[in-house]
């Protein structure tokens, strides 16, 4: 594996550190007028997702991470493993609870997903930007309210929480940005 | 890409800071003065990197090698050795290895020299100037063992390296302490030691001190622990150099000397630089004749300053990075 030396580090740049793969998120080069100069550098550690901030010598470098994002489409859950499947080679990868963690709640069949592999492993399971769900419970709205006051709770088919319009019923399915976890609309097609 | 990296405007406000800089000088009767860009020697500093050209003469089959100069200290030193009295120049340095928001390969220094002036003395006008440049009304002014006191708790004169690697641990500094002591050759000798504990002290500094004083006013440190003397004269008890920075909102601003007058001392620091070099695994440096017959033939006393223009204007029109007011940056030179 390639190494890379802290003045080739850049945002974006995958990199081992005490073990674990991290991601580098932004890197500034200080040099006192006396004395050594250093680089400090903002990461992201990968299986943790910790933010850190760290110092290290300038010219110093690092193992690569052998990390790379995948693009495949969800299948099933057996309760113990998330199966997802590349759409053209027909391969499974299973990934497990910490590599799934939060986005659980996002997770619909056939939706493609981005998997973060490390070592061929998945490491971290990311929805895409959008999803669509059902809503299987929320309070019913009061009729000719369209505006909304701050919404009502719903909860999707996939146990996320959402606040929802005032107008939005149960079994409607509704498009939700999964970074925020805000609502966006209704969906375009419903059942 | 063509375009400048300044707006049109920031390089008025540019050119109205340079001009009052020029009337600041003139009205002391400070002479201006413009030594060459190129050097047949370069300094012996182990952590500062000279660009280094070619000239040819007409005709010749050989070139010789020149450097940019990283300061025109050595050439200023060599006009007050002959008389020139006091004198500050405005000029371009070169430093090799140095990109960032604070640092381009080439920036404006504005360098000057108080014939007779202790650090004290030279300390004061510098806040006149900053005061006059800077939207500010007065400057802080402490000792690097004070803040060290003040803001970590120890004294780094006195500190053992045990203690102090126990205070980088407790700042998440422990990797860059091992790191450190892996580049360093010989790291049990004494030298090897001094260097250590001034590398730690350093970055300690930047990242624990700096933040955290210069918030409002700027902030002058002044006597630096011997070890960091560099061209500086030592106090009387020879525990610290008579040197001084400036530092506002988390920028270097200046750094400023007592002057050393002694060839022998001189001569001295010139070897311990050459030591830490080789200890840095880095080649010796040819020490400059010509600045050497120069103390030879008698530098007066005096104080002088080095400091930052392109981060003087950029604090002085508040933006975050010296590109911002200079015209075309090494991105698009």
């Amino acid at each position: 594996m390639a190494n890379f030396s802290t003045n080739e580090f850049k945002a974006g740049l995958k990199i081992m550190l005490d073990g674990e793969p991290c991601n580098i998120l932004e890197n500034e080069y200080v040099k006192p007028g006396k004395g050594q100069a250093f680089n400090r550098v903002k990461i992201r550690k990968l299986i943790s997702g910790k933010v850190l901030e760290k110092t290290f010598r300038s010219g110093e470098s690092f193992e690569a991470a052998d990390v790379m994002d995948t693009e495949l489409a969800y299948l099933y859950s057996d309760g113990e493993f998330w199966h997802f499947m590349n759409n053209e080679t027909f391969e499974q990868i299973a990934a497990d609870e910490k590599a799934v963690a939060d986005s659980v709640k996002w997770l619909v069949e056939n939706d493609v997903c981005t998997i973060t592999l490390f070592n061929g492993s998945p490491i971290v399971v990311t929805p895409p930007n959008f999803v669509e769900i059902e809503i299987v419970e929320t309070d019913p709205g009061l009729k000719g309210d369209t505006a909304g006051t701050g919404g009502k709770p719903a909860t999707l088919a996939t146990g996320a929480v959402v606040r929802v319009p005032l107008f939005v019923q149960t079994g409607e399915i509704v498009k939700v940005d999964t970074r925020s976890g805000e609502y966006a609309s209704r969906a375009q097609t419903q059942k | 890409m063509w375009q400048p990296t300044a707006s049109i405007d920031a390089l008025r406000q540019r050119a109205a800071i340079i001009a009052s800089i020029r009337a600041f000088f003139d009205s002391r009767n400070v002479l201006e003065v413009e030594t060459p860009c190129l050097s047949s020697h370069t300094i012996s500093d182990p952590y500062l990197q000279a660009m280094v050209t070619k000239h040819t003469e007409p005709g010749a089959s050989q070139s010789r090698t020149l450097y940019l100069q990283t300061s025109p200290e050595y050439a200023m030193k060599r006009l007050l050795a002959a008389g020139s009295g006091d004198i500050f120049q405005l000029c371009k340095a070169f430093r090799d290895d140095e990109v960032g928001r604070l640092h381009n390969p080439e920036f404006t220094m504005l360098e000057w020299y108080r014939v007779g002036f202790d650090m004290h003395s030279l300390i004061n006008e510098v806040g006149a100037l900053l005061i006059e440049i800077l939207p500010i009304i007065n400057i802080d002014q402490f000792t690097y063992v004070e803040v060290f006191q003040r803001l970590l708790g120890f004294d780094p004169l006195n500190i053992s390296m045990n203690e102090l690697r126990n205070v980088c641990d407790s700042c998440d500094l422990s990797n860059y302490a091992e790191s450190l002591k892996a580049s360093i050759y010989d790291i049990h000798s004494d030298n090897g030691q001094r260097l250590l504990k001034d590398s730690l002290l350093q970055v300690l500094f930047n990242q624990q001190i700096e933040p955290n004083i210069g918030v409002t006013s700027p902030a002058i440190v002044t006597n630096f622990p011997a070890s960091q003397a560099s061209l500086a004269t030592l106090s009387s008890d020879g525990e610290t150099a008579n040197r001084f920075e400036v530092y506002f909102k988390g920028v270097e601003l200046a750094n400023g000397f007592n002057e050393l007058t002694n060839v022998k001392e001189q001569t001295v620091r010139f070897e311990e630089d050459n030591a830490k070099r080789a200890l840095l695994g880095l080649p010796a440096q040819v020490i400059d004749r010509y600045f050497l017959a120069a103390l030879r033939a008698g530098l007066p006393n005096c104080s002088g300053v080095a400091l930052g223009v392109d981060r003087l204007i950029m604090l002085a029109t508040e933006q975050t990075s010296i590109e911002k007011v200079m015209s075309f940056s090494h991105r698009n030179c």
